[in-house]
């Protein structure tokens, strides 16, 4: 029911408050160091404060977020959209560490739906049915794979796919329109990425058919035919769809085209601003806070390699706030 | 003319008391789950801002209460019904025709006190929200909720018209 998030998104929305505005990203960009940068974050509290580096700094904040999501709510399935990327990126390490017997050392990320050591173990006895069905298939069909082929890329492509097809089916089952709208976005937008990527790579169509996870906005078959033959073909098709910019934007470069996907995220997200009911906010705000992490990311990676501010600015994107 | 066997053993006036009783009932009944459900929502609203900033609790506080005044309406209207109905004392011999003038009269309070209190609350909680964000704002967050009260008032007053009113008519 909507009003069971009322609570919840009163409270997002005096957190909100805090979120890190245009100014406050114009006064990291104006920071003349990486430590002084890190300075003007922490006092505005970010961290725990004893922040030995920046990227533990991130995480932090990270983990804060989640922190506060589990205070509003006992329930998390509405946000798997966001944690199945995690639960897949560790199923691929706990399969390569098995297969090649290296020793797993920091490979794992935080804050999935399953336990990293839950999945290893799955994977080093052989033995799936401790996981989530569509994950133990996936799972299992990626082991076996590498097993018997030692193919890596193809052992990633199958839980690629398998994640995608997990956050389009979360966001279906979800009956938000926006957890729904979002995981469509994702979709397509990584379905986008890697039919480019494969065309400058000459895949074959086999390698685009199992890769493609099917969405409603794209088809499929269509877009794996255009980019077996060349890159133009990928935009012409493309600007029949309702992502035509992004074939501008593909044209432009890699990093406008990422810029361009996380914006359209934000555009989705933003109408949760005028909305008190419903779980929509709770997953704005959780986009909102990620998006503002790698914008302190860029900015940080950017003071480091002392790089211009001008190519650290056309790789910031859109703010929630 | 026909008379019917149950015309002749039942004396259908004597209903009347019961449908008047019934429509004073029925204004503080709805009234009174249309605030109740109201205040509950805004009161969660409430809690979600006052535990992130407990300063703003005298704003929300007052937001809270706007879905409140349904459930008062209908109590008066209630109130007064039972007063001109006799139940409080006085005569309640009250004929078929008045008692369901009574129960009509009671009905405005009692379906718009229901409605406009859900609707209330949601535009109550929406203004916490905004409250939440731009507290200087508080004036403006006021207003939206207060314009939903504008029909409740006026279901209160046709209401109470027609209740003194009835007791006037010779039916």
């Amino acid at each position: 029911m909507s009003e069971d998030y009322i609570y919840a998104v009163a409270r997002v929305r005096s957190r909100e408050l805090t979120l890190l505005s245009r100014p406050d990203l114009d006064q990291l960009m104006a920071c003349k160091s990486f430590e002084e940068c890190l300075r003007v974050l922490q006092d505005k509290g970010w961290g725990h404060g004893v922040s030995v580096s920046a990227e533990q700094l991130l995480a932090e904040e990270e983990e804060k977020t989640w922190a506060f999501i589990r205070e509003l709510t006992d329930d998390l399935t509405p946000f798997d959209v966001l944690l199945y990327p995690i639960d897949y990126n560790n199923i691929k390490a706990a399969v390569k560490t098995v297969v090649t017997g290296a020793a797993p050392h920091q490979v794992f990320l935080k804050g999935g739906t399953v336990d990293p050591d839950l999945l290893q173990k799955a994977v080093r006895e052989n033995d799936f049915s401790v996981l989530p069905e569509d994950m133990a298939q996936a799972a299992e069909s990626a082991y076996h794979t590498l097993l018997q082929t030692g193919d890596g890329q193809l052992c990633d492509v199958i839980l690629d796919k398998a994640c995608l097809l997990g956050i389009l089916r979360c966001g279906r089952e979800s009956g938000s329109e926006l957890l729904a709208g979002y995981a469509e976005l994702i979709t397509a937008t990584t379905d986008i990425k890697i039919a480019v990527r494969a065309c400058k790579t000459k895949k074959s169509r086999a390698f685009l058919d199992a890769a493609l996870a099917p969405c409603s906005t794209l088809d499929v078959d269509s877009l794996a035919a255009a980019a077996c033959r060349e890159l133009e073909e990928v935009f012409v098709y493309l600007s029949a769809t309702e992502y035509a910019e992004a074939a501008n934007r593909l044209k432009e470069s890699n990093s406008a085209f990422e810029k361009w996907c996380d914006d359209r995220v934000m555009g989705l997200i933003k109408e949760q601003k005028s909305n008190p009911f419903t779980i929509g906010p709770l997953l704005a705000y959780i986009i909102a806070r990620q998006n503002e992490i790698n914008m302190v990311r860029i900015i940080l990676s950017g003071k480091l390699n002392e790089l211009p501010d001008s190519v650290v600015r056309e790789r910031l994107r859109e703010l929630y706030v | 003319m026909n008379i019917s066997a149950l015309d002749l053993i039942f004396d259908w006036d004597t209903l009347g008391i019961v449908f008047a009783l019934l429509g004073a009932v029925l204004a503080a009944l709805l009234g009174g789950i249309g605030s109740a459900i109201g205040v509950g929502m805004t009161g969660q609203a409430a809690a979600g801002v006052v535990t992130e900033d407990p300063g703003k609790f005298g704003k929300v506080l007052v937001l809270q209460l706007l879905p409140g005044t349904q459930g008062i309406y209908g109590l008066l209207i209630g109130f007064i019904t039972l007063t001109q109905i006799g139940i409080l004392g006085g005569n309640s011999d009250i004929s078929l025709a008045k008692g369901l003038l009574y129960l009509a009269a009671c009905l405005p309070m009692a379906i718009v006190g229901l409605v406009s209190a859900k609707w209330q609350a949601r535009a109550s909680v929406s203004s916490i929200s905004l409250v939440a964000k731009k507290p200087d704002q508080f004036g403006k967050a006021m207003i939206f909720p207060a314009m939903v009260e504008t029909y409740a008032v006026l279901a209160l007053l046709i209401s109470i018209l027609s209740i003194f009113s009835i007791g006037g008519l010779s039916v």
